[in-house]
């Protein structure tokens, strides 16, 4: 094997996300190679099993110590780069995990981040969105610099399960600074799908006019099973939490059916639903740009046309 | 002296609709507008406004690129930024030799505190702030969207994917900001006159003693796959069943 790569592992302290089964998806489009999976974590016997079963790992290596409870960067870079020296590549998610960790960890190694991995060309050369996916670079690493990157999860399907890696435990003996301390994070509990996996996505803009409005996309949401998303303006105004926010500062996620719903369509907000297999639009404004990425398009006013798809689904 | 260093970069105006040149070097940034990186605004407002609350003294704004970068720096002076650092160079700057740069203005300058925004608007590499931290051996808090200076600490609420997060920092220490920290303040006239007699002092790139040193050759650039023109319905009835029929409901 000539190339050897490292997988920084995201998860809930018992769960793995799916983002680190995409890594492996992309790492295993590099020719020969060699995946490991790397899991920081307290106690980190559950996620190493559910690292181990995914097809293309060889090994996963555990880092634990009672500090690496909660996720912070910079505890967690030092113990990857020390790990990294045997490695060809470190790869992460490209989520608030690995956008946080991966560029410190490229830091300490001496190299530049390949951010948000959208294709592999060859073990040196990476395509990468740019200007909020409006244009796409190609990029290629010089000869003997160690490849950093985080992958851009909607470009990728998960790597099946299936495998049987090895788990190992790493003895570190990395100092780990204490300048950096978890207080709390706070999310709103739901039992609707997760926004960056949900097969569909209801997502409202500023035409909802206020949190009250929002609630007809939930009753939508509710129907179809689907997930809630939002657009940045939406989000500013404090009709819905940071964290349903959709567009090249928010999430970039890749549904099979994406309905945007009062939102007008700002680039920044269309960078993260390229990958949408279907994109529906409904809006008043038939000029709104929305309508020139929308498979289908519905001009309207939605306080009228969302509860009547309700009323269709229910009959 | 209690001082704030503020990162900021150059870039092509966020509403700049974005094209590829024809021979894919590059896209078209002549006769575009230019302006000071939104999420950078957002980390000077921060500065301004902890300085106007009296927890700290001076604002210092820094920036590597070329010469044009001084339009940009002179608006951050605008805007209230006592003085500005320019590190000239023409030479493309990945975000290890600008986290290198800042490195170096950090040692010289002694900041409690570093702030720039999580990312900019034209490459999207969201690295240099943290490469900044690793660098300097310090605590990093991305995405930020509320930021407490207590003495030697700060609390920092960062924006991430599960919801909000806090942290604890001791400070020195670089946050690099999200959105909905602030909204930043508009530049009157007056700031700008005032801004062009404010000290903007030039450092060469290699008396740093950093090298731009590229391991990241740009290969091809294009534009992204267009999607298929879609179909329009009258009403909701259509739309239902237009899914339907595509399976999706």
């Amino acid at each position: 094997m000539s190339h050897r790569i490292l997988i920084l592992a995201e998860h809930s302290q018992n769960q793995l996300s799916v983002g680190t089964a995409k890594c492996v998806a992309c790492a295993a489009g590099i020719p020969d190679a060699e995946i490991n999976v790397a899991v920081c974590a307290a106690d980190a016997s559950a996620v190493a099993a559910q690292a181990a079963s995914l097809k293309g790992v060889s090994k996963v290596l555990t880092i634990e110590h009672p500090a690496h409870a909660h996720a912070l960067g910079a505890l967690i870079a030092p113990q990857i780069a020390a790990l990294a020296g045997a490695y060809t590549h470190v790869l992460g998610p490209s989520s608030t995990f690995g956008k946080d960790v991966m560029p410190r960890i490229a830091a300490l190694l001496g190299t530049s981040q390949i951010s948000d991995i959208m294709a592999v060309e060859s073990a040196t050369r990476f395509r990468r969105p740019i200007y909020a996916g409006n244009a796409l670079l190609t990029v290629e690493v010089t000869a003997g610099t160690k490849v950093v990157g985080t992958v851009r999860t909607a470009s990728y399907q998960p790597a099946p399960g299936g495998g049987n890696a090895a788990v190992e435990k790493v003895v570190s003996n990395v100092e780990l600074p204490t300048h950096t301390r978890f207080v709390s994070v706070s999310a709103a509990k739901s039992d609707r799908p997760d926004l960056q996996t949900a097969a569909k996505v209801v997502s409202g803009g500023r035409a909802l006019g206020s949190a009250e409005g929002f609630k007809i996309l939930y009753q939508l949401a509710d129907k179809i099973g689907a997930a809630v998303g939002a657009s940045r303006a939406a989000v500013d105004a404090g009709y819905a939490p940071n964290e349903l926010q959709v567009g090249q500062t928010g999430k970039i996620i890749a549904p099979e059916l994406y309905m945007a719903i009062g939102i007008s369509g700002a680039i920044q907000h269309l960078t993260g639903i390229k990958d949408a297999r279907t994109i529906v639009a409904i809006n008043k404004d038939s000029e709104a740009p929305i309508f020139e990425v929308a498979d289908i398009g519905l001009v309207g006013d939605l306080f009228q046309v969302v509860p009547e798809i309700e009323k269709l689904l229910a009959g | 002296m209690q001082r704030i260093l503020v990162g900021i970069k150059r870039v092509v105006d966020y509403n700049v609709r974005i094209r590829v040149k024809p021979d894919g070097t590059g896209v078209i940034t002549d006769g575009v507008k230019m302006s000071v990186n939104p999420f950078d605004e957002i980390a000077l407002e921060e500065a301004l406004r902890i300085k106007e609350r009296g927890g700290a003294e001076e604002v210092v704004v820094a920036t590597v690129g070329p010469a044009d970068c001084q339009q940009q720096l002179r608006t951050c002076l605008a805007m209230g930024a006592d003085r500005a650092l320019h590190v000239q160079t023409d030479a493309r700057i990945e975000p290890l030799a600008a986290a290198r740069v800042m490195l170096k203005l950090v040692e010289r300058e002694q900041p409690f505190l570093v702030l720039m925004g999580k990312q900019a608007i034209d490459n999207d590499n969201g690295q240099t702030g943290q490469m900044l931290a690793a660098l300097w051996n310090r605590p990093q808090a991305t995405f930020a969207s509320k930021l407490q200076i207590d003495g030697q600490k700060a609390q920092v609420t960062r924006e991430v994917d599960a919801g909000l997060e806090t942290i604890e920092i001791d400070l020195p220490a670089v946050v690099t900001v999200d959105l909905r920290l602030n909204e930043p303040r508009y530049v009157k006239l007056p700031d700008i006159m005032k801004a062009k007699k404010k000290p903007l002092e030039t450092l060469e790139l290699a008396a740093l003693g950093v090298e731009a040193h590229e391991q990241l050759q740009p290969v091809r650039f294009e534009p992204p796959a267009q999607r298929q023109k879609g179909i329009k319905v009258k009403d909701a009835a259509e739309l239902v069943a237009a899914l339907k029929q595509k399976g999706l409901l």
